[in-house]
């Protein structure tokens, strides 16, 4: 039954790679936007980081930078 | 009009939402793949090789919507001048662009058992290349133009032209005699696919869909702090 299924009536070589080739995709995609992710929040946090307090303060202010700070803390 | 879609606004939930799509992508695709690998019949002429239809017709269905989509969302963003429109449009064309060579390269490796060749000319094959090349287009010039005026312009030229372009692919099987055969799914008629096989393609759409919107909102939070980030070096 596992060999059978394995087999595919001979089509399992063209059945596998069309799905490993879509798993790839979508494995490389993900880690490629995981990744640009990640440079532009640690470039966010470093920019931060290098703020004298008042300009830090200012831009806490903003809600959106308040919670990128709070989203990088907890990843 | 559009202030509830506003980035400070929506972050908060566009910055959480990933983590839980991702979870709800892996039990759908699960599910999914064990339906179309194992519990899924056979086909009585294609044998096992129809398996392909699962992987190959939801991502030519999402890369289609997609490019629609971000027609759409230039055109809007173009009529009522909101930049957040273009922000959407081109934190979807990477997961467009994936699907729409997914579905070129799974449609190869179905031809060659079923047409006995990896490629052919016909008008659905070369139509789904041309929209391939649109989406290629599209992200080149998000790339290349740096002023946002010229690159707003430009990019929705390319979505415009390209938009004509996503009818001649979907009614291409049945104005032109092709090698592809027409569509066995009909929303308006009754549909030719027997539910043993339309269940399991639900569920990979399904899941396909979930994928694009996990890269469209981790692609749409970089650009996001991206804009944020110019924003500290002017402070």
């Amino acid at each position: 039954m596992i060999i059978e299924l394995l087999f595919m009536n001979g089509y399992a070589v063209y059945v596998m790679s069309a799905f490993g080739f879509t798993l790839f995709s979508f494995l490389g995609l993900y880690t490629i936007t995981k990744l640009q992710f990640v440079k532009e929040q640690s470039k966010f946090v470093s920019k931060f980081e290098s703020l004298n307090p008042e300009k830090a303060n200012s831009a806490k202010t903003q809600r959106i930078n308040k919670e990128i700070l709070a989203d990088a803390t907890s990843n | 009009m559009f202030k509830i879609l506003e980035p400070n606004k929506i972050f908060q939930i566009t910055s959480k939402a990933p983590k839980y799509i991702l979870f709800l992508f892996v039990v759908v695709l699960s599910v999914g793949l064990t339906e179309a690998l194992i519990l899924s019949p056979e086909d009585y002429k294609q044998s096992d090789a129809v398996r392909i239809m699962y992987v190959h017709v939801p991502s030519a269905w999402i890369s289609l919507g997609i490019f629609s989509s971000i027609t759409l969302l230039s055109v809007s963003g173009f009529i009522f001048k909101n930049k957040n429109f273009f922000l959407m449009a081109k934190s979807l064309a990477p997961s467009g662009f994936v699907f729409n060579i997914i579905a070129l390269v799974t449609g190869a490796i179905w031809g060659k058992p079923t047409w006995g060749t990896w490629w052919a000319w016909d008008a659905r094959v070369t139509s789904m290349l041309i929209l391939a090349l649109f989406f290629a287009m599209y992200l080149i010039a998000w790339r290349i133009y740096e002023k946002e005026e010229k690159v707003f312009k430009i990019t929705t030229f390319i979505t415009v032209v390209g938009i004509i372009n996503v009818p001649i692919t979907k009614y291409s099987v049945e104005w032109w005699n092709t090698l592809h055969q027409p569509a066995s799914i009909n929303i308006l008629t009754k549909s030719s696919i027997h539910s043993s096989m339309l269940f399991p393609l639900l569920l990979m759409t399904a899941a396909f869909a979930l994928f694009s919107l996990l890269i469209f909102l981790m692609k749409y939070n970089t650009e996001l702090i991206k804009i944020k980030n110019k924003g500290l070096d002017r402070l």
